[in-house]
């Protein structure tokens, strides 16, 4: 707890350091989605048995069918840039605490096989133009994974 | 057991669901950082300002409904914490959130409580205190903690996406955005309540400095301080407290998706969806011909080009040319934002229903130097979660 006072006498209570840990469940598909990933490298859809759409990341139900799927599809780490942006400024990651470095590349990807979208980070290429809707990219992964969307670095254009 | 649910049925007996209508509201001078009030302090202001627009009491309300976007301030006790600032002391106060549409889900609940016959009049309540915590990273808390919030890129990445995506599929330009900035800005000059209340060039919008690719920082709604309060009063009520009530004629409400991800760059759906039903409901069959006003959400400038094509507004595509030709400007066929909208004060939680004030404040014709002249029809919109949309209509004329 820090306090603060203004110049008029009013004063600020900032909370200081103080974080709330939680613990989330991950689910027993969205587990096996992980699982693949970091020991594979492989990425998984699910099928919804109604409509067919194969949705990335999993879940358990499709929204519009308003089904349970249960039927895993494997999805190529391979796909095309759905938009993308570059980010140049500077916010506060709540999940480090820390400021992002910029600039940053952040996309929308359909992998081969999906029906639904992908985001992650973009490596920015020095040259910046060659990133555009409808470019190639691909996953790379960390060397050492533990089970997060972060075994993925990011994407990168395939051509690269 | 159709005599017991028959029973249960508050319904029965002859009680039908009411007319509603908006008789008075509220706002505070909405700020970067009310640093000389806490945030029930700032809402009080918007409350008092409520009642005295109506010239009624606190004894004269029946129950409270109030709201905001908890994350942002880290108080997540709000109905509760906010007794006695709002006037709730031995009232029936409730809390609704959703997100970025608080503030029109604040209305919309509130004229359910109101048409059900269970409450005659109605104090409605959305807050939001930004300059508490830092906004971006609080936003990304509201997503989904294992496949959103680790690559996130908050709200204004998020909203890049579409826009980037848009600027690719009709070839428009950057330019056709800061028109709309251009446009909002000039509006909100006649605010008094207005966070922003200078005008922008063009050329100011597009050499602020780069945020998120297409984005810079004055396509941007601003991080802003604010309450408001509204008041709504049954069909027996409403004409005896007001001349000049803004009706409720309809309202329509969709949310699609909970990732970011599932959304498709091709327009807003929900907006599409909504749009839809108000409109059957309510007999629009040319938005741009018999609406008199619209008070929309635009978090970002691209938003007031996209999503008035997906409100059928004009062809997709076209929003550009409605927005150049003047169309929606103050003195065209159908403004957009008098009030200069989120882009010049976008306290989160209150940010929805002062569009919903506003637009009634058009059609009680006290919208003093913002005022559209002889406004009868008035859609309020709210914007939030997923790329979810709620939709209000409001008239002059008792439905
Ligand atoms: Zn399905």
């Amino acid at each position: 707890m820090i306090t603060e006072e203004n110049k008029q006498g009013l004063f600020f209570m900032h909370s200081g350091d103080a974080s709330q840990p939680y613990r989330y469940t991950v689910g027993t598909w969205g587990s096996k989605f992980l699982t693949e990933l970091r020991d594979h490298k492989q990425f998984y859809g699910i099928r919804c048995p109604k409509c067919k759409k194969v949705y990335v990341p999993v879940r358990q139900v499709c929204g519009p069918c308003f089904t349970e799927m249960t039927e895993l599809v494997p999805v190529s780490a391979e796909g095309k840039i759905v938009s993308y942006t570059i980010l140049r400024f500077q916010f506060l990651d709540p999940e480090t605490g820390e400021r992002k470095p910029i600039p940053y590349g952040y996309g929308i990807f359909r992998l081969d096989g999906a029906d639904t979208n992908f985001q992650h980070f973009i490596a920015v290429p020095e040259d910046e133009s060659r990133l555009f809707i409808g470019a190639r990219v691909r996953a790379v992964f960390r060397e050492e994974r533990r089970g997060s969307l972060r075994d993925i670095l990011h994407f990168e254009l395939v051509a690269d | 057991m159709r005599a017991v649910a028959l029973c249960l049925c508050p319904f029965e007996g002859g009680m039908m669901a009411r007319r509603v209508a908006i008789v008075g509201s509220g706002q505070t001078y909405h700020s970067g950082g009310r640093t000389d009030v806490n945030a029930q302090e700032m809402i009080t202001e918007a409350v008092v300002r409520a009642l005295e627009s109506a010239e009624l009491t606190i004894d004269d309300i029946d129950g409270i409904v109030i709201g905001n976007m908890d994350h942002f301030e880290g108080i997540n006790y709000v109905d509760t914490w906010s007794v006695p600032a709002t006037g709730g002391t031995l009232k029936p106060v409730i809390k609704l959130t959703t997100g970025g549409t608080t503030g029109t889900t604040l209305a919309i609940g509130g004229y359910h409580l109101v048409a059900s016959g269970f409450f005659s009049k109605l104090l409605v309540i959305g807050w939001e205190k930004n300059s508490e915590s830092d906004t971006t990273a609080a936003i990304t808390t509201a997503f989904d903690p294992i496949w959103d919030r680790l690559v996130f890129a908050g709200a204004i990445g998020g909203l890049a996406v579409e826009a980037q995506a848009y600027l690719a599929r009709y070839n428009h330009k950057k330019e056709d955005a800061a028109r709309v900035v251009v446009r909002d800005r000039k509006h909100g000059a006649n605010n008094p309540y207005a966070h922003m209340q200078k005008e922008v060039t063009i050329k100011q919008v597009l050499s602020s400095p780069p945020l998120a690719d297409p984005l810079h920082f004055l396509d941007m709604c601003p991080r802003t301080d604010g309450a408001c309060a509204v008041i709504f009063a049954d069909e027996y009520s409403a004409e005896k407290i007001c001349d000049r009530p803004a009706w409720i004629l309809g309202t329509s409400v969709r949310h699609n998706a909970a990732f970011s991800t599932d959304v498709n760059f091709d327009g807003l759906k929900t907006m599409e969806s909504a749009a839809r039903e108000l409109f059957h409901k309510t007999g629009i069959t040319d938005p741009l011909e018999q609406l008199d006003v619209i008070e929309m959400y635009l978090p970002y400038s691209y938003a007031g080009l996209i999503w008035i094509e997906s409100l059928g507004l004009c062809k997709k595509g076209d929003g550009p040319r409605l927005v150049w030709d003047g169309v929606t400007d103050m003195g065209g066929k159908l403004p957009i934002n008098p009030s200069g909208g989120p882009i010049c004060a976008n306290p989160i939680g209150a940010t929805g229903l002062i569009r919903v004030a506003e637009a009634a404040l058009q059609i009680q014709n006290r919208a003093e130097k913002r005022q559209v002249p002889d406004a009868k029809i008035a859609l309020a919109t709210g914007f939030g979660g997923c790329f979810w949309t709620d939709l209000v209509l409001l008239g002059a004329k008792k439905p």
